[in-house]
């Protein structure tokens, strides 16, 4: 079976790192895998599942996004019912609002808040944290979501952000799907109906992450016991 | 439990093949960067440095292709660094599959490329590479300056003032390199790894000087480095990447385990 994979294309950073790494998952399954990389309506429309990335600034990625009118093509996948996973600032980007370059309106697909690591974060020893959190860091999960199938609790993903949104933010109707420590809890992952989102790289997080990517290219869309969605 | 201390294996990389020696049992080419970095992603490293020696055109595009290569196969994140002095560079890497690019001469040569480049493609991507050389005066304590061309060119300007500069034009890590200590195995120059550390927020990546994994700790705990960067002592297996792991977390270092999967 064929498996479109279109990956939203709105001119931030580094798309084929995530590109390599399904390439990668999809080679290894019977089924064919199509890779897009694209910012056209109707490629994303016909593609099975659609990934959204992002690095870089929130100002410059929203003010693509509003350009190329990224947030009505999700909308409309998210009305399809078409998994999405969305990536680092993809995952910022759904959100109400960030506090980067001081203060930018976001999709509001989830709601809640981007903040800002503190310069002077301490850990629990009281040793400064350095920011951009990078590197390897612990994943706390429940398992349930398709999305960690094989994928043990407390597994290490690779981060790489000054902005994150607190576990808090999040509301009934969107649920934490995965938080990591780093100052405060935060939101590693986190799930609505057919989005998937995550702060850390599955593209870059090796067997973990190639293997939440696998899960990905399997999963329908839909979420079975998760009694908060 | 947080955030992990990283193990980065560094392949210096000339025409798109491996130099300075790499030496595995059981690869038939030690000299293909593909197989070297596949290697060392399978033994657990946590990311993969790649330094571009290359002088010629001809050559730059062959690490291009290089980078490509390693890019689709192994998945964590891989730095790119030498000769990166446009924007283009930066795209061509990104495009090629690098996460991050070094900068180092370019940086001294015109500041600014290295705020174009944060504005451009985000801090996180963008490595500044400090060679740094200890040049005390009496009576005013230490103090380091930043080199070009490999130790050989002096800029006059402060290790610590520049790492602070570079930061504050959107550096979102520091790969910082004792000229004093480079290739001598005697252990890194802590106390300028612990200067650059506390002077900015940042993540540091200590370099220069690994010969023990005795080292590997100082540099962490007394070098107060986020990560730690070697060559030889992996290339030519008088440790594996797991040795040094489980060297480090006997010291009460936190590092990365390789994920278990069900």
């Amino acid at each position: 079976m064929l498996n479109k994979i279109a990956i939203i294309d709105y001119g931030m950073g580094n798309l084929h790192s995530v590109a390599k790494a399904l390439d990668h998952v999809g080679t290894q399954k019977e089924d064919h895998v199509e890779i897009s990389i694209t910012a056209d309506p109707r490629v994303i429309e016909a593609s099975d599942r659609v990934v959204f990335p992002g690095v870089g600034a929130i100002r410059d990625c929203m003010a693509a996004i509003n350009r190329l009118g990224i947030g009505a093509i999700i909308g409309d996948c998210i009305a399809a019912e078409k998994p999405i996973l969305a990536i680092c600032v993809g995952m910022q980007s759904l959100m109400t609002m960030s506090d980067e370059n001081g203060g930018v309106n976001c999709l509001d697909i989830i709601p809640g808040r981007v903040k800002n690591f503190s310069n002077r974060l301490l850990d629990e020893q009281g040793k400064r944290l350095k920011v951009p959190h990078m590197g390897w860091n612990v994943v706390s999960f429940d398992a349930g979501h398709p999305l960690w199938t094989g994928i043990k609790n407390r597994t290490r993903f690779y981060f790489v952000h000054s902005y994150y949104v607190p576990t808090t933010e999040i509301n009934p109707g969107s649920q934490v799907a995965g938080q990591t420590l780093y100052g405060e809890n935060f939101v590693a992952a986190v799930a609505k109906k057919n989005i998937f989102a995550t702060q850390f790289h599955p593209e870059k997080s090796q067997a973990a992450g190639l293997l939440m990517l696998k899960n990905f290219l399997e999963w329908d869309g839909t979420v079975v016991n998760t009694e908060h969605l | 439990m947080g955030l992990a201390k990283r193990i980065i294996p560094c392949l210096d990389c000339e025409n798109g093949r491996v130099v300075k020696g790499v030496q595995f049992v059981d690869i038939r080419d030690a000299g293909d960067p593909v197989e070297v970095a596949r290697r060392y992603c399978e033994a657990g490293a946590d990311e993969i440095t790649f330094l571009d020696i290359t002088a010629s055109h001809e050559g730059r595009q062959t690490t291009i292709e290089t980078v490509k290569a390693i890019a689709g196969q192994v998945f964590i994140p891989l730095t790119v660094g030498g000769g990166i002095r446009t924007l283009q560079n930066i795209q061509d890497m990104l495009n090629a599959g690098a996460d991050k690019v070094a900068i180092n001469t370019a940086a001294v040569d015109n500041p600014d490329f290295v705020r174009e480049a944060a504005e451009r493609f985000g801090s996180q991507c963008i490595v500044v590479a400090v060679d740094a050389k200890r040049v005390d005066e009496e009576s005013k304590g230490a103090r380091w300056e930043v080199f070009t061309h490999g130790g050989r060119k002096r800029t006059g300007k402060d290790a610590i003032e520049w790492v602070r500069e570079m930061v504050g034009l959107g550096a979102g890590e520091i790969l910082l390199t004792s000229m004093d200590r480079d290739g001598t195995k005697i252990g890194f120059d802590l106390d300028l790894n612990r200067a650059v550390s506390r002077a900015v927020s940042v993540p540091i990546v200590a370099s220069g000087g690994v010969g023990n994994l005795q080292h590997l700790v100082d540099g962490i705990l007394i070098g107060e480095a986020d990560a730690v960067l070697a060559a030889s002592i992996f290339h030519f297996q008088e440790f594996s990447i797991q040795e040094a792991k489980a060297f480090m977390d006997s010291a009460g270092i936190e590092v990365r385990e390789l994920a278990i999967l069900e």
